[in-house]
């Protein structure tokens, strides 16, 4: 348990993505089978207990301390399980529990003796394995680290492709003795056979002027560029399963598309709403995405659909060593076959050369669509992201000139600089109301300029914040605005980055919020906050 | 003939905790005439006293850290265990465990006595006299970590972590900050003991008080000036810095640095997360929770007095035990962990 605990503490202070592969690393190299499986297990959240309730862990703390005592240590420390594990009361010599025992002991245990069990593994841990304990048993753990980041550390420690453990991946249960066995050269690859496991994506690169130029234009195939999330639809015998580009299992969320998938292979798409064939904003979507199980309300409401625009295997035939136009070609022959509802075919966009697609792209405002997509058509499909075969080209961003309200210190290398700023537009009652966050896009000098004028025109700190005198002006460009009840202006955008430091224009001559408002589109509630961008 | 109560000879004036018949305030919070200081501490030993009594390296410090001439007028220094009678009133010092020089004030008058400890612990510290307990009428206490939630650990487990880390992260600059008076010094010397002999890099507000902790008989190994050093001698360094200077841009200029922070305020996630840092090490020279109710039933009191700190759940937890608290409410004294941002601003 203490190697564990001390390892959950580390990552929850732990900013920078290497140094949390580090730690990662360092962890699963040190800690034996099968205790790092587990580990494992609850980095992926495939281990989640709910035993004990926090009912349940209040009292066996104040069984054993002053209840008034209890009550305002509770106060102080803000987290139930936090203050139990800090305010137990001196620990017995011994030994703490291994991770593998405790899910032994705690899957076999009934309810009943679960507060003695727990009181005596309590004894003989530390502060932070008493926390990981309890949060632990009550399903309330979080690790500062995902799946994906695991699967890193593991390939980076083991020498192999974090893609070649995703494709075995969805076949292992914890403590995912195989896969352990693999990775340390002690057996072979897991065979994950007839198991509907993720296969690894292709990416493609951002297109910049000096790739624009220089591409052979004819090589590639154009599509649009949706504006939904990457999925991996998986049919086989054995099952069904939607994934993120991330090997994250979304199936739940989607049931109509599972539904649909009646079928044997691996396709590529996009997941979207769809109203009769009608590509719904993004922020329709994300209420889809915010819903581990939706309703029927929800279902109705917001009807997710495929555009496909690749597959993988069609049945048990592996088709990745195709080239596009030999897939495109099986993918149009395999849906005439199937017709999957919900699902369309992403189209091909005829060009001739780069002026037409420049064209389309600068005449795309649809919010739906971010831009295009260029693939080439003789390349087979790749894991990861491979310069060359594919590109997407964003359309050009929309730009808004906003005026600094409020900047807050970053994160790891950031932290000593105000680096994450709040910005807002004027309302027609002459107020500045905060229309989004940014916190890229500027260099480090531009970075640099703004730290010190933050601290040089700050009007009043609230902990890590700082309001500022409302005078910088920031042009901020963004890939969509929505309509949001989440947001005081009514308004959220998509992807907002500062591209511009305004020293030139005066604050007052700052956009008005309704100027912003008259460019979104007519449909779409954005409630939640926006993606991690796909693709 | 019965003692007097202290609290007939011992008030608490808006200067600070009043000796009547002594004529002298301990730590007094604003200047006065005459002062008998605890420890160096910026909130405890304030400038311009008249007459100053303390501890020879209490003096010391004073006088490194305010300047000559502000350390008080006159300076009385008096060692350890040593009674001293000034109108009727016994002062010793006995040793606090807290920093270098701190010491706990007993005070005899009239058959009854009170011991004014000003911060104490009861950890181990190699870089000063552990604190003693003196049998009293009046204990009067602080409760910096008057929470049962705050149970420091050992130190030595601590270091381990930081030790660790640098095995993890081999080429990144581990900066800790620690406060620069006591707990920087303690810091290298629980290094050292763990074995780390390569130079510590010290921040430059740390070099007068690191030179005088070692002419004071503590030794703490090869130190080097931070600034000035080159990223690549930095590299996989343990630079001990206060903690602002820690956490604002000074580091900036070092190897991808891994900003630590030495408190016991590090054991709460939510404040060591509003600190920033990276590494929460959980060291406190403040008596943590259970050495707070130790401390007080060895001085065997029947009543103690609350300076500053969690006074209610200390109280609280004494009246369980049938123990007369009394808070004192000194306004102006404050842990120097939570303190030390203005410090190293200034
Ligand atoms: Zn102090
Ligand atoms: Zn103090």
């Amino acid at each position: 348990m203490t190697p564990f605990a001390d390892l959950l503490e580390r990552l929850v202070f732990t900013p920078g993505r290497l140094a949390k592969l580090a730690l990662l690393r360092d962890y699963f190299t040190h800690t034996p089978d099968p205790d790092r499986g587990y580990a494992l297990a609850a980095i992926a959240g495939d281990l989640s207990f709910t035993a004990a309730k926090p009912a349940m862990i209040r009292q066996i703390a104040t069984d054993r301390v002053d209840p008034t005592l209890f009550a305002w240590s509770y106060d102080y420390v803000g987290d139930l399980a936090e203050t139990v594990a800090l305010i137990w009361p001196g620990s017995r010599e011994g030994q703490a529990p291994r991770l593998s025992e405790v899910v032994a002991i705690l899957s076999e245990t009934p309810k009943s003796d679960l507060p003695a069990v727990l009181a005596g593994w309590m004894d003989v841990c530390d502060a932070s394995a008493r926390l990981a304990l309890l949060k632990l048993i009550t399903g309330g753990l979080r690790v500062g680290a995902s799946a994906r980041l695991a699967k890193i550390a593991l390939g980076e420690m083991a020498g192999v492709a974090a893609d070649d453990i995703e494709e075995v991946w969805h076949g292992l249960a914890p403590p995912y003795g195989p896969l352990f066995d693999w990775l340390s050269g002690r057996a072979a690859k897991p065979d994950a056979a007839g198991a509907p496991v993720f296969r690894p994506t292709m990416l493609a690169h951002p297109l910049e002027e000096a790739d624009a130029a220089a591409l052979d234009w004819a090589g590639y195939r154009a599509e649009w560029k949706w504006d939904g999330i990457r999925v991996q639809l998986v049919a086989t015998a054995q099952g069904r399963r939607l994934y993120t580009r991330t090997a994250e299992d979304i199936s739940h969320g989607f049931p109509e598309i599972l539904a649909a998938m009646d079928f044997h292979g691996v396709l590529d798409g996009e997941l979207l709403v769809m109203r009769d064939g009608e590509v719904a904003p993004f922020g329709d979507l994300q209420q889809r995405l915010n819903r581990k199980s939706p309703g029927p309300k929800m279902l109705k409401d917001f009807p997710a659909g495929v555009r496909l625009y690749d597959i993988l295997f069609d049945g048990d035939d592996d088709l990745r060593g195709l080239t596009f136009d030999d897939r495109r070609v099986r993918l149009e022959d395999w849906y005439a076959r199937h017709q999957p509802p919900r699902m369309d075919l992403s189209a091909l966009i005829p060009f001739a050369g780069q002026e037409d697609l420049a064209a389309l792209r600068f005449g795309a405002r649809a919010a739906s669509i971010e831009g295009l997509m260029l693939k080439r058509g003789d390349s087979p499909y790749l894991a990861g992201r491979p310069k060359g075969p594919w590109w997407k080209w964003k359309r050009a961003p929309l730009t808004i000139d906003a005026v600094l309200m409020y900047a807050q210190r970053g994160h790891g290398r950031r932290s000593s600089i105000y680096s994450d700023y709040t910005f807002g537009l004027w309302r027609k009652d002459g107020m500045l109301v905060p229309v989004g966050k940014a916190y890229s896009g500027i260099t480090d000098q531009e970075l640099a300029f703004i730290d010190r004028w933050v601290r040089g025109h700050t009007i009043a700190r609230f902990g890590p914040v700082r309001e500022v005198e409302k005078s910088l002006v920031l042009e901020i460009a963004f890939d969509a605005a929505q309509t949001s009840n989440r947001h005081k202006s009514g308004v959220a955008l998509r992807f907002p980055r500062i591209s511009r430091i305004r020293t030139d224009k005066p604050a007052e001559e700052a956009d008005k919020l309704d100027s912003l408002i008259a460019r979104i589109p007519a449909s779409g509630v954005a409630k939640g906050e926006t993606l991690e961008e796909e693709g | 003939m019965t003692a007097p109560h202290p609290d007939t000879w011992l008030r608490v004036l808006p200067q600070g905790l009043y000796c009547e018949p002594g004529d002298f305030f301990i730590d007094p919070l604003r200047s006065v005439a005459h002062a008998v200081i605890t420890h160096g501490h910026s909130d405890h030993a304030r400038p311009g006293h008249g007459s100053v009594l303390a501890t020879e390296a209490t003096l010391a410090i004073m006088r490194v850290r305010m300047g000559e001439g502000r350390a008080g007028e006159t300076q009385q220094a008096l060692d350890y265990h040593t009674p001293l009678t000034h109108q009727g009133v016994d002062i010793t010092l006995v040793p606090a465990g807290h920093v270098l020089g701190s010491a706990q004030i007993v005070l005899d008058w009239q058959g009854s006595r009170a011991v004014v400890s000003g911060d104490y612990k009861r950890q181990r510290d190699p870089t000063c006299a552990p604190f003693e307990p003196v049998t009293c009428d009046v204990f009067v206490t602080e409760a910096t970590f008057g929470f049962p939630v705050f149970r420091h650990p050992d130190p030595a487990h601590e270091i381990a972590k930081l030790l660790k880390s640098l095995t993890i992260f081999p080429d990144r600059t581990h900066i800790v900050g620690a406060y620069s008076l006591g707990k920087a010094q303690r810091v290298i010397a629980l290094l050292r003991e763990a074995g780390w002999e390569r130079p510590i890099f010290i921040h430059g507000a740390l070099t007068a008080l690191c030179a005088l902790y070692e002419a004071h008989g503590v030794p703490l190994g090869p130190l080097l000036p931070a600034t000035g050093a080159s990223k690549d001698d930095l590299k996989g360094a343990i630079v001990i810095a206060p903690p602002a200077a820690a956490a604002d841009r000074w580091s900036r200029r070092m190897n991808d640095p891994l900003i630590a922070r030495a408190s016991g305020w590090m054991r709460v996630r939510q404040r060591a997360k509003m600190a920033g840092v990276e590494l929460p090490l959980v060291i406190s020279d403040h008596a943590d929770w259970d050495d707070l109710l130790r401390t007080v039933e060895e001085t065997r009191a029947p009543e103690v007095w609350v300076t500053h700190g969690a006074e209610e759940a200390l109280i609280h937890a004494l009246s369980l035990r049938q123990i007369r608290g009394r808070a004192l409410s000194l306004i102006g004294y404050e842990d120097e962990e939570t303190s030390s941002e203005e410090e190293a601003e200034a």
